[in-house]
């Protein structure tokens, strides 16, 4: 029994100092690095101009994508669970495809759909830019937390079934009720489960976006643009570690919020 | 997701979140299985015809389009031009930096991640709840800060005296960091379910514990080891924000293949740049093909 126990303990030990030597020790020392010279410095360095309108603008694209997504990722789940028809599986590999392609890639690709020389680039010479503007965006933020929802509801619409809704057709209600009334309860946790997955993919995107903006301050910089322009181009070390420092205490946030969640939703 | 079907109540350490970047790692076969479940025509809730067709246009204008352009703006200038996008030295070079430190991560990945999940399922100690949480960290962490987090710690100036920016082995931390989650939250539902007892007749009958976890465990586990490194590598090869940075993107050295495409666009040349994203497309259901055949022979032959 000894033995095992040594080697359970030293088998524990190697986990252990990996995850401290890749994930907490890095992670550690940005937190002490940006806050060595106090807080008053980290907070002068995440409320400057261009810091807010990064944060403006990252709230902006959010308040975009995040309700199309869920309104579309809810359709398309109901598609994929409740409805019969041809190239099913071809679907399923779509809603797959984000995931495995690299953002920048994701961004190319949008580059030479609505560039001015893409396939859309007519809309460019009417005056409608697309890339390198708000939309271009928009669609790259959208394209990469496209199979969020989708994935989490589409489970638990399965097993639920559709009895509940069809007894609820029986006695009358319209399918517009039966939704409000009977589907949309019952997917709650998972919607806001992916919900959550989407924001935090939204919020921290930076391949597709830096692809498709110009990072210009003010105009066309999120906040995880304003991180790679402060370290690279301004070699402003202490305010990228600041605003890098914002974005990790969100993702731990999200982190929590998202424990929280997945138990409410294992408990019904 | 695949961890959701697979969490038995009261194991305190069940895969918490699936902040997974990509495909899920379930084991091949499962989500046909799930799709056969409801083959009941009974409806429920459904979308309508306009419904279906508005889906199927998102679908296809978010995602189905940009694809579709990039790979004809690839072919754009015939094959020849294609190939010589993909094979001109520094292409090339970037794509054999990607490969190789990708390969590295993901063999590494294949052996802690393993680790890591066993030591969550099986062992038990104070603060396990933590550190389970802290797995799906790289996952929430958006790549850029990665960067910083690195730069922090391995960049000019570093605490620790150890200045790692711009090196290869740079890239092979980094990747480390943002995949951690793939081969732990992979493995960790199979090893909830595996069956105790065979093990336990395994001891008995006098096998060493390394033995039973050879002849027992691994092969049980081969599948979403598997699953889960062709995830890990999909996201390597993939990967910019986190090494843009701290990778420094020298020429031959640790310029990877995202950071050549951005280049190229940047440099005005979008068809260099879609045709070496179409080659990455191309590795990437490559390699995850068959892993996804080898992960269904090696299940085929457990049964």
């Amino acid at each position: 029994m000894s033995t095992s126990t040594r080697a359970r303990i030293s088998l524990r030990t190697l986990a252990l100092a990996y995850l401290l030597l890749v994930v907490l020790i890095p992670i550690s020392m940005i937190a002490y690095r940006t806050f060595e010279p106090g807080f008053g410095a980290f907070w002068a360095s995440i409320t400057t101009p261009a810091a807010i309108s990064a944060l403006q603008l990252t709230v902006l694209i959010l308040a975009i994508v995040v309700p199309l997504n869920a309104v579309f990722g809810v359709a398309l789940a109901l598609a994929l669970v409740r409805g019969h028809f041809p190239g099913k599986r071809w679907v399923h590999a779509v809603i797959d495809l984000p995931f495995a392609l690299s953002p920048v890639v994701v961004g190319v690709s949008l580059v030479l759909l609505w560039g001015a020389h893409g396939w859309f680039g007519g809309l460019d010479s009417m005056g409608i830019h697309v890339i390198y503007a708000l939309p271009g965006m928009v669609l790259a933020t959208i394209f990469v937390t496209l199979p969020f929802v989708t994935r989490e509801v589409e489970p638990v619409l399965r097993e639920i079934g559709s009895e509940q809704e069809q007894a609820a057709a029986t006695l009358g209600a319209s399918a517009g009720q039966t939704f409000r009334k009977i589907t949309l309860p019952a997917i709650r946790w998972g919607l806001t489960y992916g919900v959550v997955l989407t924001v935090a993919r939204a919020l921290g995107e930076f391949g597709a976006v830096s692809v498709v903006s110009l990072g210009f301050a003010g105009q066309t910089q999120t906040l995880t643009l304003l991180v790679n322009t402060r370290y690279s181009a301004d070699h402003n070390i202490s305010g990228a570690y600041a605003a890098a420092t914002l974005l990790m205490l969100v993702a731990l946030a999200v982190l929590a919020l998202l424990t929280v969640v997945d138990r409410k939703r294992r408990t019904l | 997701m695949a961890a959701t079907a697979t969490s038995p109540a009261g194991a305190g350490t069940e895969p918490a979140s699936d902040l997974r970047d990509t495909w899920s790692p379930e084991v091949p076969g499962s989500r046909t299985a799930a799709v056969g479940g409801n083959g009941s025509r009974g409806r429920g809730v459904g979308l309508g015809g306009l419904g279906m067709g508005l889906a199927s246009l998102w679908l296809s204008l978010i995602v189905l389009l940009p694809l579709a352009a990039l790979f004809f703006s690839s072919l754009g200038g015939g094959p020849a031009a294609f190939w010589a996008a993909i094979t001109n030295r520094a292409a090339l070079g970037a794509l054999q930096v990607t490969l190789l430190v990708s390969v590295v991560v993901t063999l590494v990945n294949a052996v802690f991640g393993v680790l890591i999940a066993w030591v969550l399922v099986r062992d038990d100690f104070v603060g396990k709840a933590v550190v389970n949480a802290l797995i799906d960290l790289p996952f929430a962490l958006p790549t850029i800060v990665t960067s910083i987090v690195l730069l922090s710690l391995y960049g000019p100036a570093s605490p620790i005296h150890l200045q790692l920016n711009a090196t290869r082995p740079a890239l092979v931390i980094a990747l480390l960091f943002v995949t951690l989650p793939f081969v732990v939250r992979a493995v960790q539902p199979v090893l909830l379910e595996l069956d105790r007892e065979v093990e336990e007749a395994a001891a008995s009958l006098g096998a060493s514990s390394p033995t039973a976890f050879r002849r027992i465990i691994l092969p049980t586990l081969a599948p979403a080891v598997l699953s889960g490194a062709g995830l890990a590598f999909t996201r390597a090869i993939g990967e910019y924000g986190s090494v843009v940075l701290f990778g420094g993107g020298i020429r031959h050295k640790t310029e990877v293949a995202s950071q050549y495409i951005q280049k190229q666009i940047e440099a005005d040349s979008p068809r260099d740049a879609a045709a070496v994203s179409v080659a990455l497309l191309v590795i990437a259901f490559v390699v995850l093909a068959t892993l996804r055949f080898v992960a269904a022979r090696t299940g085929d032959s457990e049964q």
